[in-house]
């Protein structure tokens, strides 16, 4: 008979740190051990990087407000969300250029507020690259590849396309690091992970060593992949798959529409200047309409303004948040699809067991348990982290939508501010006109 | 936006009711298709004597309306004469239909001859007119009526001089300050119109994509549990914002009309104008015409030649003329003096008379030209401000829905 047991530990049921679960994948004879806490041989590179700078008090106030507002901003009723058991704060910000003989680039401060006891020091300050984020993603990838990793803005751009170096293009990408940062830090399973550690906290982050105790987690389910076909999906997985394939099609309409009414608000706006040109050169021939015409010219010029950061604000804000769910439904999938595979080998050897025994009356091999718990686990993480991703994705769009919703009402209101003041210009004039008479 | 106190609008409440399709034979025997427009007046004093007379009504056509005001332009030609609307409709944004049959151009064109009658009523000298009474109380034999004026051959002699190029000697600085007016205000109504056509439809563009947020929403919606709702009213909201944007151009025509009124304006002035410079040149013409001539007498009476002349050559050449010759030409000379001086003393008076009614005229009209364009700029504001309003009123539903998500 078929015994299906229960998993041994619930990789996302809780806050528990990593080492307190003996995760199956990690071929349960040597449970794992966490490098910074072990302390000695391999992690002897792990060289902590400097405190916080302390220097700057300003700097960690306000950093302290922003993680705060943070807070505020958490939506109450949202259980995953739940902000008082919060331990790791993590921000990313101020873009620096590097410029050497070899490559010019970009590094950003990381800073790191904890109370966690698998760090030495309550705050980090370290200075990375857009690669260190790469290699940390690909490393979280690999060590824990039953959750879903949030994922980081595109690595490729086109260049003489995009300026790399521009305040606008740093500015997005640190915004889409300090996003991808936070999440990590946010995961109940990710943010407990020693590479996650190491790049918080050391000063060099020697990355062609890596941490080669744990990349064999990664191992067990990376050669899962040969020749195995899944028979059935269970409906549940099946669900996430196609509302995954809707989602990513709404999504891209968004996009879409995003660009183009960014494109007929800039022709718009071209339009719209060119209107107030010819009120402001009309106002030059006349007399008694001169300043109403210039009043016409001067609120035409504050719609223009408001419209422009009306616009402005739709492809920093708007935009990137888009972009981050296309690439986020791509790691979803990912993710998907390697619990298939991992639910593919186990119903592969079950079948090959199952008839052996028929033929040879062997009892069903331990091994194939050891599958069978492995495809459990899976299951219960990555069903964990589809739980938080949906309610992570409500409330980010519910905040996106808002958002977008208070910047046309603010360009509205703008507007209207400037009509109303010229109207109280344009039936001034006539007062004026009668008190210049009396006198 | 109209003068107070004038003399038929005081006794006569003038609208155009409605305007109807029709469709007839042109005298081609053509099939046609017209408008035609019920002009309804209603004599005010009889109602303020108690008495409630029946309105009037009867049906003018466009083709109407323009000849009654040629005869205007002619027989008024120091009167800057109020425009008909557009006849066929320009400076469009490309939504809007540029059909003289469509229901919206009717409307608009219905309006704009409505102000056309009532500015003709409200003014001074145009209000008094017989053949306006009769253009707004009897529908029948109008045309007659205007035709036996004679004014046609006036108006081509007066289109043929108008055409002419000519020269006056001393300009009038108040005329040329006039004609420098109305081609700028020509050339900044135009220009304004036409940006603002651009304008309008790029706001369109940028409304009607709005509208595939609703779709997409309302798409999005069928596959979420607890976000569902929301972004599916949401989405409702985003379909009411594209729709909007119709009524706002809509309404926005109205300022378009207001502008294009004075564009045509800037054209009456100018006609005033140049009938100014014609009666001057006129004036100079008769005036130098008399003046050599009463120079030729003086040289006959005198046998003394001021100047050098072809006459005055062959005199010399040839011998003097016998006397009765000299008489007679002397009798005609006094003659043509005569006429020449009767037509001075003429041209004198009808330039006198243009140059005093015009600058009264234009005087009069450029206070309502600053205060029309003044209230067209707060109607234009207030309309802006319509806008915003519903704009904020869209979004803040739009939101109350996200809120909910």
């Amino acid at each position: 008979t078929m015994s299906v047991s229960a998993p041994r530990g619930l990789a996302s049921s809780g806050q528990r740190a990593i080492t307190e679960i003996t995760h199956p994948l990690s071929a349960a004879e040597e449970p794992l051990s966490l490098p910074v806490s072990a302390g000695g041989d391999k992690e002897a590179w792990l060289t902590n990087g400097t405190p916080g700078e302390m220097s700057s008090p300003a700097s960690t106030s306000s950093l302290f407000n922003r993680l705060q507002l943070d807070d505020d901003l958490e939506d109450g009723r949202d259980p995953l969300a739940t902000t008082d058991t919060r331990d790791l704060f993590v921000t990313v910000d101020d873009p620096k250029k590097h410029v050497s003989t070899m490559e010019t680039y970009i590094t950003y401060r990381v800073s790191t507020k904890t109370t966690r006891i698998e760090f030495d020091l309550p705050q980090y300050s370290v200075r990375r690259r857009y690669q260190d984020f790469d290699w940390l993603r690909i490393k979280l990838e690999d060590s824990q590849p039953t959750h879903l990793v949030p994922p980081l803005p595109e690595k490729f751009v086109m260049k003489g396309v995009v300026d790399r170096f521009s305040e606008d293009f740093v500015e997005t990408r640190m915004k889409a690091l300090d996003k991808f940062l936070k999440r990590v830090a946010d995961h109940p399973v990710l943010s407990f992970n020693p590479h996650l550690n190491a790049f918080l906290t050391a000063k060099d982050l020697n990355k062609r060593q890596g941490l080669a105790l744990l990349t064999k987690v990664g191992e067990s389910v990376k050669q899962v992949a040969g020749g195995y076909k899944l028979r059935a999906r269970p409906a549940e997985f099946s669900a996430m798959g196609e509302y995954l394939e809707t989602f990513s099609q709404k999504l891209g309409n968004i996009d879409r529409i995003a660009q183009r009414i960014l494109k007929e608000q800039s022709e718009y706006l071209t339009e719209l200047r060119e209107y107030g040109t010819v009120y402001s050169s009309w106002a030059e021939c006349e007399e008694e309409l001169q300043r109403p015409l210039e009043g016409v010219a001067g609120c035409v010029a504050t719609c223009c303004r408001a419209l422009e950061d009306q616009s402005e604000s739709m492809s920093q804000d708007f935009l990137p948040v888009l972009r981050e769910y296309v690439l986020y439904i791509e790691s979803m999938k990912n993710v998907l699809r390697k619990r298939d595979q991992t639910q593919a080998e186990y119903e592969g050897r079950l079948e090959a067991a199952v008839q052996r025994r028929q033929e040879e009356r062997t009892p069903i091999p331990a091994e194939v348990e050891k599958c069978q718990d492995k495809v459990e686990c899976f299951n219960a993480d990555l069903k964990a982290d589809w739980e938080r991703w949906q309610s992570n994705k409500r409330h980010d769009f519910k905040q996106l939508l808002t958002g977008m919703a208070d910047k046309n009402i603010s360009y509205y209101e703008k507007c209207q501010t400037a009509w109303e003041s010229l109207i109280t210009v344009l039936q001034d004039r006539p007062m004026e006109d009668k008190l210049s008479e009396t006198n | 936006m109209l003068d107070e106190g004038s003399t038929l609008l005081r006794r006569m409440e003038i609208c155009i009711a409605e305007a109807e399709k029709r469709s007839g034979k042109t005298a081609m025997s053509m099939q046609e298709t017209f408008t035609v427009y019920l002009v309804e007046t209603r004599l005010t004093d009889a109602v303020a004597e108690g008495r409630s007379p029946a309105p009037n009504f009867l049906w003018r056509r466009y083709s109407e309306f323009e000849l009654l005001r040629s005869y205007l332009m002619v027989t008024y030609p120091y009167v800057v004469v109020p425009p008909l609307p557009e006849k066929r409709a320009e400076f469009v944004w490309h939504k809007l239909s540029a059909d003289n049959m469509d229901p919206d151009f009717v409307e608009r064109r219905r309006v704009g001859l409505e102000n056309f009658l009532l500015r003709v009523a409200l003014h001074p000298v145009l209000s008094d007119d017989k053949i306006l009474h009769h253009f707004l109380t009897e529908e029948h034999g109008w045309k007659e009526v205007v035709y036996e004026t004679g004014f046609q051959a006036k108006a081509d002699s007066r289109l043929r001089a108008l055409n002419a190029t000519f020269r006056v000697r001393n300009p009038d600085k108040r005329f040329l300050e006039m004609k420098h007016y109305s081609d700028q205000l020509q050339s900044n109504t135009s220009q304004l119109l036409r940006a603002r056509a651009r304008v309008a439809d790029g706001l369109y563009g940028v409304y009607k994509v709005h509208g595939n947020y609703g779709r997409v929403f309302s798409e999005w919606s069928a596959i979420e549990k607890e976000m569902g709702d929301g972004l599916q009213s949401a989405g409702h909201h985003m379909d009411a914002y594209a729709a909007s944007i119709d009524d706002i151009l809509e309404e926005e025509e109205h300022y378009a009309d207001q502008i294009k009124e004075y564009l045509s304006y800037s054209e009456a002035l100018r006609a005033v104008c140049r009938k100014h410079e014609l009666t001057q040149f006129e004036l100079e013409m008769s005036s130098q015409d008399l003046v050599s001539k009463k120079q030729q007498r003086e040289e006959l009476a005198t046998g003394i030649v001021r100047t050098f002349s072809l006459k005055g050559m062959t005199n010399k050449l040839f011998g003097q003329e016998a006397p009765e010759q000299r008489e007679a030409r002397l009798r005609l000379l006094e003659e043509l003096i005569a006429e020449g001086e009767e037509t001075v003393r003429e041209k004198t008076a009808e330039w006198r008379e243009h140059v005093e009614k015009a600058c009264v005229e234009m005087q009069r009209f450029k206070e309502q030209t600053d205060r029309d364009l003044r209230e067209a700029l707060i109607s234009y504001a207030v309309m802006q401000i319509g806008m915003c309003k519903k704009g904020v009123q869209v979004w803040s539903n739009a939101r109350e829905c996200f809120l909910k998500m």
